[in-house]
């Protein structure tokens, strides 16, 4: 209620601010400051590059053994590497965009300058959550594409009966942003907790391995029927399809293309929507919730 | 050894009680700042558990269609390996400590080890005992609670040569990750960002150390590459020990090779702080 009246009182003295206009300036800034520091800039591109060339290493091995991820699901080479070129344009684009920034916020409370983005007339969550864009991250991004396109390419040419329709390309980029936006919403939720904790550095890392979860096909959360792999893996997909729905932020879109015929697709496109954006509300609310609670460090 | 870098040689006259004194206080101030986080440091430690259960999912996934083994592993021993390697890695990895040395580099505190009669690697490795000393402590539990629920993925206790040799592994594994990683975090003296390069060691270190897979999946010429590093012993020698994959003459020579590993990279160090300190230029208070 607090904030609410704040923002009246704002918008009485300063006109609502230009927010592409805002982002832009950040994302220029951004540049700018890259660019400056070019060698930088380009190892770290290398070397997110790396990570991923190394992770689709680790999958052509697997795939030198088996020739599909699980029993009749689906999962075959190819398959599987639309899901994880999805996986890498999810993972690339929240790191380039709000990952520097959910680490700079933890570290604002901490240090109390906060104060001075809670000063500027602005969405508070707007500008603590793009103040910075991490342009090295969209290698892995560019890369990815190339990818998704090939093993595309692959599918068409070698499956029987594999078509793409026009309808899969627009909402392919709709249920991305729907995953980025369940991803960030997470993360902001977690950095958020650091008014209250101090010190989250284990909040934070939090992050990195429930996401982990998202990193794979929904299908191999299970096992054999009598072992304990079967309520587990069943209880996990429930957990993080529904409650934190991050297993639906990659497999929905992987699947969308991937696997367009699956009898789950529609029940679970509808679910990502609706869990999009609950998750952003509640961590919407959560953040302005541990905004009232900040006090600032007094220096 | 410690006493070539000592600007101040009063120390050098101290007893050795006194010096025992000393190093016995600095442990006992670290352990004491530890345990400040031990609630950070026990949802830290059952949090890293977590990949292993998507690990334990996907490979699952994976034997469905295969029968028998990959690699001379089967299902089982896969999952034991992934369990082992976190053992390995509670030893082996140093966070923030080759960042925390080009940090104190460049923002000038390195100053503090060259005017007190303190040898900063020595210094450090004590910080380092302690902080693990006290994650271990806090860590039991959240590790005995795993391996409990894992216990069926293990083949029966491994003779006694094999246990001592993978306790060996791990100690060495400690002393080696220090000295890799400091001597690493020490380049911030000719480098003042060391960041980025830190970044494309944690890659390697993640996947070269067999983190990420046994690296003896890897086929032919990749298992060469692994063999010439020392990364293989921060993870993968120790779980490959305890599994009964490495036996005999190999394991002993490899047991030497890791110590001489080590010895490598304490002499890097020591010359790296030597020479470092000769560059080094601080400037006001």
């Amino acid at each position: 209620m607090n904030e609410v009246q704040t923002d009246t009182t704002r918008e009485q003295i300063h006109p609502r601010p230009d927010y592409g206009r805002v982002f832009l300036t950040f994302a220029r800034n951004s540049l700018v400051r890259d660019m400056t520091f070019r060698s930088n800039f380009i190892i770290e591109t290398i070397s997110s590059l790396s990570w991923m060339f190394m992770n689709l290493g680790f999958y052509l091995l697997i795939f030198s053994y088996t020739n599909v991820i699980g029993v009749a699901t689906g999962w075959t080479q190819y398959q599987f590497f639309v899901f994880f070129a999805t996986v890498a344009i999810v993972n690339s684009l929240v790191q380039t965009f709000f990952m520097p920034n959910a680490q700079e916020f933890s570290e604002m409370i901490r240090t109390g300058n906060l104060d001075f983005a809670l000063l500027k007339p602005i969405d508070t969550q707007f500008l603590i959550s793009l103040q910075k864009v991490n342009w090295s991250g969209l290698g892995n991004t560019g890369f990815a594409l190339l990818l998704l396109v090939f093993s595309l390419g692959k599918l068409y040419s070698e499956q029987a009966g594999f078509r793409i329709y026009p309808i899969q390309m627009i909402l392919y980029p709709f249920y991305i942003v729907c995953g980025i936006t369940i991803l960030y919403s997470l993360m902001i939720a977690l950095s958020a907790t650091s008014v209250w904790l101090g010190r989250n550095q284990s909040l934070y890392n939090f992050w990195f391995y429930i996401t982990n979860f998202s990193r794979y096909p929904m299908e191999i959360y299970g096992g054999p029927s009598g072992d304990a792999r079967r309520w587990i893996g069943q209880s996990l997909k429930s957990f993080f399809s529904y409650c934190i729905p991050v297993l639906l932020a990659v497999n929905v879109p992987a699947r969308l293309l991937a696997k367009p015929l699956d009898p789950n697709n529609l029940s679970l496109a509808l679910y990502a929507v609706f869990g999009t954006v609950v998750s952003f509300s509640v961590s919407r609310m959560f953040f302005y919730r541990a905004l009232r609670s900040y006090r600032s460090t007094g220096s | 050894m410690s006493q070539i870098t000592w600007k101040d040689d009063r120390a050098l006259l101290a007893t050795l009680q006194g010096k025992i004194a000393t190093w016995g206080t600095i442990l006992r101030i670290c352990i004491e700042e530890r345990l400040v986080y031990r609630g950070d440091f026990a949802l830290g430690t059952l949090m890293r558990f977590l990949p292993i259960v998507t690990q334990i999912f996907l490979w699952g996934s994976i034997f469905q269609n295969v029968a028998g083994k990959i690699a001379g592993y089967t299902y089982d021993n896969i999952i034991a390996y992934y369990l082992l390697t976190m053992v390995a890695r509670a030893f082996s990895s140093m966070p923030g400590l080759a960042s925390g040395i080009a940090g104190e580099i460049r923002d000038g505190s390195v100053k503090k080890y060259l005017i007190q009669p303190i040898d900063m690697i020595g210094f450090l490795l004590l910080n380092r005992v302690a902080h693990k000393l006290v994650y271990y402590g806090v860590a039991i539990g959240p590790f005995a609670l795993v391996f409990f629920l894992c216990r069926s993925f293990f083949p029966s206790a491994p003779p006694m040569e094999t246990i001592i040799a993978f306790s060996a592994s791990l100690f060495m594994s400690f002393l080696l990750g220090f000295f890799l990683e400091a001597a690493i975090g020490l380049i911030g003296f000719w480098f003042l960002e060391v960041s980025s390069l830190l970044f494309v060691y944690m890659l390697f270190n993640f996947f070269f150390s067999g983190h990420m897979f046994p690296l003896d999946v890897l086929p032919y010429p990749w298992n060469y590459v692994f063999e010439a590093m020392p990364l293989q012993y921060l993870a993968y020698f120790p779980a490959a020990v305890w599994l009964g994959k490495i036996e005999g003459d190999q394991l002993i020579s490899a047991l030497w090779i890791e110590a001489a590993w080590i010895l490598f990279f304490i002499v890097i160090c020591r010359v790296a702080f030597r020479r470092g300190v000769r560059r080094y230029s601080g400037f006001g208070g």
